[in-house]
């Protein structure tokens, strides 16, 4: 039992960070079709930038907030250099964007030296709980609860406020949305610029999470993503949710039960999905 | 002599690499109704949108109340005072009707809400399935929620694509009336298939054929024109 427990915290903790990376691929493609290989290097810098921030100020919080800022920066930045020239080619965006992850990646080992970084729990959130025989780490707790809090904020936003309304709208339908009176270009930046905080933030839990960071974590965790995008269906946010935990869960339980399958059980759950619903479990506009 | 409110000139669009309208011109005037007629595949879609911005023109102009907006981007457009019903209608299918209309409100003032309440006594239906989803709406009551989004900000012109394509007479009638009320307070610009209609609430015509706009002039000279009718709109 305690073991099973375990596993699904660790499962759901994995899931919840992938989930955080993802969602922000999954807006950026129903919004813009904009497919953002340079996603996993927002991550990697939300590492670096949330780690350094965190040494110099000793605080964890800040070294959050710090990583946030790099996001949205980076991503404003992205979205006006890299992604704006591209708008609706799909191979130039795929060539450019895979670029730019490998400029962002060699300029991290420029900004912060080659080799890797650790990354400490802070003191509050270090250690664990015990219930009966049931360990609970608190960290990985913790990094549950951000990801529902952070799902929580933004299906209210999506769901309740105008702007989110307006992404919804034009997830559908980007002519009508325009001809309605509307900068969907501008639109487009702030979801870019909420994207890569997302991924910033997702990096910026990975760090103590895995106790090291190095350039590269990127794209690793970024053909994670875009593995639950897949599952979840395009420009779906509660899709990747649910499919991120479900990629969590599948591979904590196989990397316990059957090791030799735990990298590829992503891939056959992609598979499945693709052969018998290839729009994704969930479709943006449902 | 009332007012020129919108002009196009010798419009030309490309779509991709075919070459769509070939030298349309038309004028709507402050307050009237004007038709554009046409066969199937004539351009009056492509009309409409290259007015919007969607499909800018690759020469020619479009003055739209003494601007010149044929470069502006849409949304500039939109908010210059144009409403667009385009032909599909371009409904949220996953808003309710309430945020179909939210999102069309430009400025949540009290003059959107009084013409948000003025539309909503124009087709009380919107209002019964006012929390139910776009998508989930019939043909008549998305060209409904079409027309009223697009009425809901103080426009000076109404772009309305061929409301009655698909609808039974008895919604018809009620969405021609529904035009004739919009008309006492904005312009319209109407595609219309329909000449029954057409003819009916229209001040003014243009015939489009093969992308070019090949006659013009007021709808009560046409309706006895059984030439023209003939040859370009296939009736009479
Ligand atoms: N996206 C497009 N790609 C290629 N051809 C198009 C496109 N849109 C319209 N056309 C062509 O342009 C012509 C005019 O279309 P349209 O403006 O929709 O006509 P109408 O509204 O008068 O029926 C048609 O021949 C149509 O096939
Ligand atoms: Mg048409």
């Amino acid at each position: 039992m305690e073991l099973l427990i375990n596993l699904t915290v660790n499962g759901l903790a994995t899931g919840m960070l992938i989930f955080l990376l993802a969602s922000g691929l999954t807006l950026i493609f129903g919004l813009m079709s904009v497919l953002n290989f340079a996603h996993g290097g927002l991550f990697a810098w939300g590492a670096y930038s949330g780690v350094w921030f965190y040494t110099l100020s000793g605080s964890f919080v800040i070294g959050i907030i710090g990583a946030i800022i790099t996001g949205i920066i980076l991503g404003f930045i992205t979205e006006k250099l890299i992604i704006t020239p591209v708008y609706g080619n799909h191979v130039q965006q795929i060539l450019i964007t895979l670029g730019f992850m490998l400029v962002l990646t060699e300029l991290l080992k420029v900004v912060w030296g080659p080799n890797q970084m650790a990354a400490k729990v802070p003191s509050y959130l270090a250690g664990s709980w015990e219930f009966g025989d049931v360990l609970i780490i608190k960290y990985r707790l913790f990094i549950i609860i951000v990801g529902f809090l952070v799902f929580g904020v933004f299906q209210y936003m999506l769901q309740k406020t105008k702007i989110g309304l307006i992404v919804r709208a034009g997830v559908m339908d980007k002519d009508m949305v325009q001809a309605l009176g509307i900068n969907i270009k501008r639109v487009f930046l702030y979801v870019f610029m909420a994207g890569s905080a997302l991924a910033a933030l997702s990096g910026v839990l990975m760090a103590p999470y895995s106790g090291v960071i190095y350039a590269e974590m990127g794209f690793e965790f970024a053909i994670l993503a875009f593995i639950v995008v897949v599952i979840g269906g395009m420009g779906s946010f509660p899709g990747s949710l649910f499919a991120a935990i479900l990629v969590g869960l599948a591979g904590s339980y196989m990397a316990y039960y059957v090791p030799a399958l735990s990298l590829a059980v992503n891939m056959m759950l992609m598979a499945i999905v693709l052969i018998f619903r290839p729009q994704g479990l969930f479709t943006a506009k449902g | 002599m009332m007012k020129t409110l919108l002009k196009v000139e010798d419009i030309h669009t490309h779509i991709g690499q075919y070459h769509i309208l070939q030298g349309v011109f038309f004028e709507a005037r402050e307050g009237e109704v004007s038709v554009l007629l046409g066969r199937n595949g004539a351009g009056k879609t492509t009309t409409l949108k290259t007015i919007m911005g969607l499909t800018p023109a690759s020469k020619g102009a479009v003055v739209f109340n003494g601007q010149d907006i044929t470069k502006k981007a849409t949304y500039t457009i939109a908010n210059g005072g144009i409403g667009y019903v385009p032909e599909d209608q371009g409904i949220f299918a996953d808003l309710t009707v309430e945020e179909n209309m939210k999102v069309a409100m430009r400025k949540e003032d009290e003059a959107a809400y009084k013409r948000q309440d003025y539309v909503l006594q124009l087709f009380p239906d919107l209002k019964t399935f006012w929390k139910k989803d776009g998508g989930h709406l019939s043909g008549g009551q998305k060209q409904m929620l079409a027309m009223a989004r697009a009425f809901v900000n103080d426009s000076k012109l109404l772009l309305i694509d061929e409301p009655s394509k698909g609808l039974a007479p008895i919604i018809i009638e009620k969405v021609m009336e529904a035009i004739t009320e919009m008309k006492k307070s904005t312009t319209i610009v109407l595609v219309e298939q329909n000449f029954m209609m057409a003819s009916r609430i229209g001040d003014r015509y243009t015939l489009i054929d093969d992308g070019e706009t090949v006659h013009a002039g007021e709808m009560a000279d046409l309706i006895h024109n059984e030439e023209v009718k003939r040859k370009y709109l296939g009736i009479g």
